[in-house]
């Protein structure tokens, strides 16, 4: 009846577990009920969870994405306290088990869980209104898409107390992955909350793929987008050409684990170096993936606060689609050391190394762009001069790695780990936090206290050089990665050094929730009467802010790069509309969430080989989609008086301000 | 949400006889790589060949009939999309054989 659960499954001799598990409950029954007690549940659900908005989507994914991120960050400052005092033959306080646990579920959380919803969230709310879209190309499958990574979400957050998670690092090679050496349901929990979030992670792909391709405002030629609308779609890009990869290697050690195939065992002809090579096919270009938009946030953030164009639009552009290609060819340098041999090795390593010339293209792109400008040292400034100096330190230890005989001497050692920390906080984390404090006022209506801003941009990167240049040291001075505990006095001092480092870390993020706490309370004061707090350039800041269910009450029609600063010299962007329409608007529906929820219920019966209970939602998901077949009441009309209404409470607003 | 996006893609879709013909076309094309590895008429390696030759064909049968890339009059954007796709399936396949090749050459014990 329960597979292989019971209630031996339930870790409750574990006592930081429990008390986890616990104070997550607490938090849980106090937020349910502070919203019954509001009655607010009618609201979430109209709102919120039924709905198809890419903005309030958007939201939706940025505060998975936040959840997550706190609860990476709890695993990675365990990770830090372990090895500050497991030293000289000391145990530490974790055992190795759960040491295993919390290494891979923080690499799993912090990419899939955390920088892909915080990504897709920025995307979400920022594209169409870039491209003067009302919604994206398909917006319930865009619903769809979040309820899908909420469910991996849930099964990754379930595995911390039905059971166990995988202990076989973030990427679970095989043969370690494979039943015989990890018979446990870790790996199983790994398999289906990556599969069922990748899905939706794929389905997002192509929905903003077929969005910017088909939506943009008539005159937004291709060399006419705006910086991040373009990076975007190089990632949805490659999202649509890696996923299926990552799909389908999973799949293959599903069949492993669970019909006794032999893909990547050596028995019967398998091979796990297969495994590694797929993986990699994918796990490269998913760096991009993260990583490009949030270069186009700082061409954004620098353009904006310089009240200059961006310089170099063009080179940026082919810099960009070069990275794209050029993120296919370089995947070997994951595993210079499995023995592929000189020739092989020689290729891939001159790839990485070219992948250095577009970045750097963009790097002095940015530089250039502040040259001579009159730069505003505004919050998302402080993240992006942070992006500059870390990002190239961290690009420049990259290319030390991708010479193959240097690899040798690294792999596998701390030097890696600072490495990747150095271009994904670096580059992604400091990009997003950026673009969350840009974009912020267009989604709610008003700005983020810039002191508290500011001091955690600066707790963030002074805590990440302390915590991670000491890595740097240690991975030379012969200190492999996933140590549990350690015997060499020399690595005490460093590894004391970085776990004060993650603690700054951790000041930046308190700072971090206390601006939203401040803000929310102080939103009187900074409220965004025009729509454009900042002097933007692009569509997005020609809306009000918060913008509209609808975003533009009329189409813009576009004439020049920077569509929105053209309009405003040319002395146009106020200018009242003639009369208004009827606004062609997607229904909300509760198929999403449905779909979603299920599909957690069915990975989790697969997960614990309860096959009635994985049939049954298998037919529960499939019945939902075809009733959302066969339901025609998908879509309405805002009248346009509605919308005349709307509006002009808005001019009125400019009006009184002038 | 657008109308006139609606209205432009209308012409793209195929009619029934073409899907049939699609349809028909891929049942063949399976059925000779089945029936050979079933009956094994030719050696392992002819089948090996036939197989590959018929799947190539196939996934052409496939793009032209479903997914309608044959005609001129398309987007650009549809070809652009093919032909990075077929970039991006080309170094994928081509390098993890290359890589493949070379981790058997190099690791196996008496090769």
């Amino acid at each position: 009846m329960f597979g292989k659960l019971s209630i031996e499954a339930i870790p409750y001799h574990e006592p930081i577990v429990m008390i986890a598990l616990g104070g997550a409950a607490l938090i849980g029954l106090a937020i349910a009920a502070a919203i019954t007690y509001y009655k607010k549940w009618g609201y979430l659900w109209k709102e919120w969870i039924t709905s198809v908005d890419h903005k309030r989507l958007g939201v939706m994914y940025i505060i998975v994405a936040i959840i997550m991120l706190l609860r990476g960050f709890s695993d990675a400052i365990m990770m830090r306290a372990q090895q500050a005092i497991a030293s000289g033959g000391a145990e530490g306080y974790l055992p190795p088990e759960h040491y295993d646990q919390i290494f891979t579920a923080h690499g799993v959380i912090m990419i899939f869980f955390m920088a892909m919803p915080f990504m897709v969230g920025l995307i979400n709310i920022v594209v169409p209104l870039q491209i003067g879209a009302r919604d994206v190309a398909f917006p319930f499958l865009n619903s769809l898409s979040f309820w899908l990574t909420v469910s991996g979400v849930i099964l990754v957050n379930v595995s911390l107390g039905v059971g166990e998670f995988a202990a076989t690092g973030w990427l679970a090679y095989p043969p370690l992955s494979d039943i015989q050496y990890s018979p446990g349901v870790g790996v199983d929990y790994w398999i289906w909350s990556l599969q069922i979030s990748g899905i939706g992670t794929l389905l997002t792909g192509v929905n903003f793929f077929v969005t910017i391709l088909k939506m943009r405002a008539p005159g937004m030629t291709m060399m006419k987008m705006p910086m991040f609308t373009w990076t975007s779609l190089c990632s949805v890009v490659l999202i649509i050409a890696a996923f299926p990869i990552l799909t389908v290697t999973i799949a293959l050690l599903t069949l492993d684990r669970y019909l006794g195939t032999h893909f990547f065992t050596n028995d019967m002809g398998g091979n796990q170096m297969m495994y590694v090579n797929l993986i990699w096919a994918w796990g490269h270009p998913e760096v991009y993936i993260l990583v490009l938009p949030a270069f186009g946030i700082f061409a954004e953030v620098v353009a904006t606060y310089c009240k200059k164009r961006l310089f170099g639009y063009t080179s940026m552009v082919y810099a960009t689609v070069a990275i794209t290609i050029l993120s296919f060819l370089v995947w070997l340098h994951h595993f210079f050391t499995m023995g592929a041999g000189a020739n092989v090795n020689s290729f891939f390593g001159i790839a990485t190394m070219i992948i250095a010339i577009p970045t750097g293209v963009k790097i002095f792109n940015w530089l250039f762009t502040m040259y001579e400008g009159r730069v505003q040292f505004t919050v998302p400034m402080a993240w992006t001069i942070g992006f500059l100096i870390t990002f190239t330190i961290g690009g420049m230890t990259g290319v030390l790695l991708a010479v193959p005989g240097a690899d040798y001497v690294l792999h596998n050692s701390l030097f890696l780990i600072a490495h990747f920390h150095n271009v994904i906080i670096g580059g992604v984390v400091f990009g997003y936090l950026a673009g969350f404090t840009y974009w912020f006022p267009k989604v709610f209506g008003f700005k983020l206290n810039e002191k508290l801003g500011k001091a955690s941009a600066w707790c963030w990167i002074v805590g990440f050089f302390v915590a991670f240049m000491p890595l740097y040291a240690l991975g030379f001075m012969g200190m492999t990665r996933r140590l549990n505990s350690y015997d060499n006095p020399d690595w005490h001092f460093p590894l004391i050094v970085a776990a004060v480092g993650a603690a700054i870390i951790a000041c930046g993020i308190a700072c971090q929730l206390l601006q939203v706490v401040v803000s929310i309370k102080d939103r009187h004061k900074n409220i965004d009467e025009t729509g454009d707090p900042w002097g933007g350039r692009t569509l997005e800041w020609s809306i009000p802010s918060p913008a509209p269910f609808y975003n533009f009450a009329h189409t813009p029609v576009v004439e020049e790069r920077d569509a929105f600063w053209h309009m405003k010299e040319k002395g146009i962007s106020e200018q009242k509309p003639a009369e208004y329409q009827d606004i062609h608007m997607p229904k909300n529906t509760s198929a999403g969430f449905f779909i979603g929820i299920i599909a957690a219920v069915f990975g989790f019966g697969l997960i614990w080989h309860m096959w009635w209970l994985a049939i049954a939602a298998g037919v529960g998901i499939f019945v939902t989609m075809v009733l959302r077949t066969f339901n025609d009441d998908i879509d309405y009309y805002v009248p346009a008086a509605e919308v005349e209404r709307i509006e002009s409470q808005r001019y009125q607003k400019l009006s009184n301000q002038a | 949400m657008s109308n006139q996006h609606q209205s432009q893609e209308s012409h793209e879709h195929g009619s029934v006889k073409s899907y049939t013909t699609g349809l028909i076309l891929s049942i063949i094309l399976t059925v000779i790589p089945f029936g050979l590895v079933m009956t094994g008429t030719l050696s392992a390696t002819a089948t090996l060949a036939v197989i590959m030759i018929m799947a190539v064909v196939q996934i052409v049968v496939q793009v032209v009939y479903f997914l309608h890339l044959s005609e001129g009059s398309g987007p650009r954007w549809n070809m652009i999309s093919l032909w990075f796709t077929i970039l991006i399936v080309a170094i994928v396949v081509v390098g993890s054989l290359w890589i493949m090749f070379h981790l058997n050459h190099n690791l196996m014990v008496g090769m």
